[in-house]
């Protein structure tokens, strides 16, 4: 299973801030395009991805029991 | 006690607690910085704010800025506090503490942490105003990030 986090906005337009899914192995850029298509995300365009807390590219694979967190820019402080 | 350096808070932010984190006595400098809530960014009020964190890897994100700023100021020892949850005009929503045996050090480094916040720590604010709400992204709203990952700051260890 994947865990999937979303933050801020996408949390919003998905209505949820955490989706698990059984989908293992995908890649972040097929699984962008699933939260696309099933999940009301409008676009993941400068957004970022960490997979187990660290930045990843679109081309990692996510395995069972990764934590995968999608970052829309951030504005701390 | 490296953890509690570096902590996110649904509570009100204490200067005082801070400053007491980073007093040390090989030390002769401690620089603050505190982020507030701002009422008015260009010309459009805010209400009040809102501030989302993905908690456990702005820790970790916080504790290498840590790494980061003891890397290229030796001898300084730094705590970061951020709060979450929704705030109002004037709260406090950013301490940073920096301690240095010399203060233009402390001034350098403090800055370097704020630039590496607002880079790459996930927290977020939504804004709220008369006519509706936003998420922000850092601030003027447009930086993209063709690499998937921001690379601001100098990361000297790598």
């Amino acid at each position: 299973m994947i865990k999937v986090l979303l933050f801020a906005q996408l949390q919003e337009e998905s209505g949820q801030n955490e989706i698990n899914l059984e989908l293992a192995p995908i890649t972040i850029k097929q699984l962008k395009e699933l939260l696309i298509r099933d999940y009301s995300i409008r676009t993941f365009d400068n957004v970022m991805v960490a997979v187990n807390e660290e930045f990843a590219q679109e081309e990692e694979v996510v395995k069972n029991g990764d934590i995968v967190a999608f970052i829309p820019p951030v504005s701390g402080g | 006690m490296k953890q509690s350096m570096f902590e996110i808070s649904q509570e009100p932010l204490s200067v005082e607690d801070l400053v007491a984190k980073v007093t040390r006595r090989e030390c002769g400098a401690i620089a603050t910085f505190i982020g507030t809530v701002r009422e008015f960014t260009q010309g459009k009020q805010t209400l009040q704010l809102e501030y989302q964190a993905y908690e456990s890897m702005a820790i970790k994100k916080l504790q290498q800025i840590g790494q980061e700023v003891e890397e290229k100021w030796p001898g300084a020892t730094v705590a970061i506090s951020h709060r979450i949850g929704l705030l109002q005009i004037s709260d406090i929503a950013v301490i940073i503490a920096v301690s240095t045996p010399h203060r233009k050090a402390a001034y350098e480094a403090n800055a370097y942490a704020m630039e590496r916040i607002k880079e790459m720590v996930p927290i977020w604010k939504k804004e709220y105003w008369h006519d509706g709400t936003k998420w922000i992204g850092d601030q003027a709203g447009e930086t993209p990030y063709p690499l998937g990952e921001p690379h601001g700051g100098g990361e000297s260890h790598d």
